[in-house]
């Protein structure tokens, strides 16, 4: 049985955690707004590239493609997973996802005898990984975005996994990341950049068919392909990174909310306990003095 | 058919510009070209450089790009650039230091790889010295 300076400490501090976890849930709500606005401002060059690529690759025969991006190594023994974590944690189930899948990609992989490597954003996603794959990392990029997420990071990530490809040590790159879907859900994605697949929108064929036929192109598609394919990768982990940070905001919105809640079931239920204690040791004293008082 | 055309200037971090123009000359990847309304359908690469658009017969705002695409489609001209500003904002005296570190860096440099990731930056800050230079020489 706790004594009452017990449970009155206990309460005082369930009450300043609850109070912390409050101020972390509105932090992440507003850098989640943040996250919002970047990801928004984001999307018209992303949509102009997609369709330019659209354009493109519509205009060249996929045989005469000489660009690996594009086109593939032609084999498919060695698979790069490019996983993106956040760096701090109290955010929920929002890295544990991202791991748990990057792990069961890896396990279907060497099921299939490829061979499998890794480049970890995040420094959470890093130590995970670490635990169990230790031998499959590359290389691991932490800080990434830690002011504001600027294209530049998204092209340093990009260089490295363009240098990569450029000395052989894969065939097929792919992201793993959670893609924001709203404040309380995420959705982990496994996207395929190198080669990259060509995700036509459902409503393009019609209209773009015509389109595409009479664009004019300086220089010819070849080296038009050469110099957008690298741009295109960047774009798409910036992308990824946009997706990540809003998501990771998100989760840890979520969960702060969670966690102030259940604080606050806590304080009742300590109170409860608190008063019933006092109450308890009152009547106790009471019994003492009156039976003192009639033995008298 | 109107007689303007829609130009969209797009870093991968926001939209910079997007208003209807009379005319907008960009420095492609093989020369300058200029795009009147009811140009033909247009992809190309552009070398860094600076974008100039004009208003009622006048340059009315003149954009730096560090290379990127334009797209030119029935409604207007759509410009992919990695990094762009506008002139005005550039300073001509941080753009001179770039150029000199630049060039060190390039003396220094250990092998070809690295001197030619080195050279494009350096076109691309030199491209940035020359537009604030053509600037001044048209303002005054």
């Amino acid at each position: 049985m706790p004594s009452l300076k017990d449970l009155k400490l206990r309460i005082s501090s369930v009450k300043s955690t609850q109070k912390i976890t409050a101020a972390m849930k509105m932090v992440a709500a507003s850098k989640l707004r943040r996250a919002q606005e970047q990801a928004e401002a984001g999307r018209p060059y992303a949509e102009r590239m997609a369709r330019i690529l659209a354009s493109l690759t519509a205009n060249v025969q996929a045989e005469s493609v000489s660009s690996p991006l594009l086109a593939g190594t032609g084999k498919d023994a060695v698979h790069l997973l490019l996983i993106v974590t956040s760096d701090r944690g109290l955010c929920g189930g929002f890295n544990g996802t991202v791991v748990r899948e990057a792990r069961r990609q890896i396990d279907r992989l060497q099921r299939e005898g490829k061979t499998v490597k890794l480049l970890v954003v995040g420094r959470k996603g890093r130590d995970q990984m670490r635990r169990t794959h230790a031998a499959l990392i590359i290389d691991s990029f932490e800080e990434v975005g830690r002011r504001r997420l600027s294209f530049a990071d998204a092209t340093a990530i990009a260089d490295r996994v363009l240098a990569l490809f450029g000395d052989q040590a894969f065939d097929v790159a792919a992201l793993v990341y959670n893609k924001f879907k709203s404040a309380i859900s995420q959705i982990i994605t496994v996207q395929q950049i190198i080669p990259f697949a060509m995700t036509a929108p459902a409503d393009a064929p019609a209209e773009g068919a015509e389109a595409r036929a009479i664009y004019e192109f300086e220089p010819d598609e070849e080296q038009l392909l050469a110099d957008l394919l690298p741009k295109n990768l960047a774009v798409q982990i910036y992308r990824a990174l946009l997706e990540s940070a809003a998501s990771e905001q998100g989760a840890r919105m979520t969960a702060m909310d969670n966690a102030t809640r259940n604080a606050g079931d806590m304080i009742q239920h300590l109170t409860l306990r608190y008063n019933r204690t006092r109450q308890s040791v009152i009547t106790n004293e009471l019994i003492e003095i009156i039976s003192g008082a009639e033995a008298l | 058919m109107t007689d303007k055309v829609e130009f969209e200037l797009v870093s991968p971090e926001k939209l910079l510009f997007a208003q209807p123009v009379d005319l907008v000359v960009i420095p492609g990847g093989e020369g300058d070209f200029g795009v009147l309304p009811g140009h033909a359908p247009f992809i190309a690469t552009v070398r860094p450089g600076v974008v100039a658009v004009y208003r009622d017969g006048a340059i009315t705002d003149r954009l730096f790009v560090a290379g990127g695409f334009a797209e030119v489609n029935e409604t207007g001209v759509t410009v992919l650039a990695e990094n762009a500003m506008p002139v005005s904002e550039i300073d001509g005296a941080k753009v001179e230091e770039e150029i000199r570190a630049l060039q060190e860096d390039l003396a220094d440099a250990k092998d070809d790889k690295e001197s030619a990731e080195v050279q494009v930056r350096l076109t691309v800050a030199q491209a940035k010295q020359e537009a604030v230079n053509s600037a001044a020489a048209t303002s005054h």
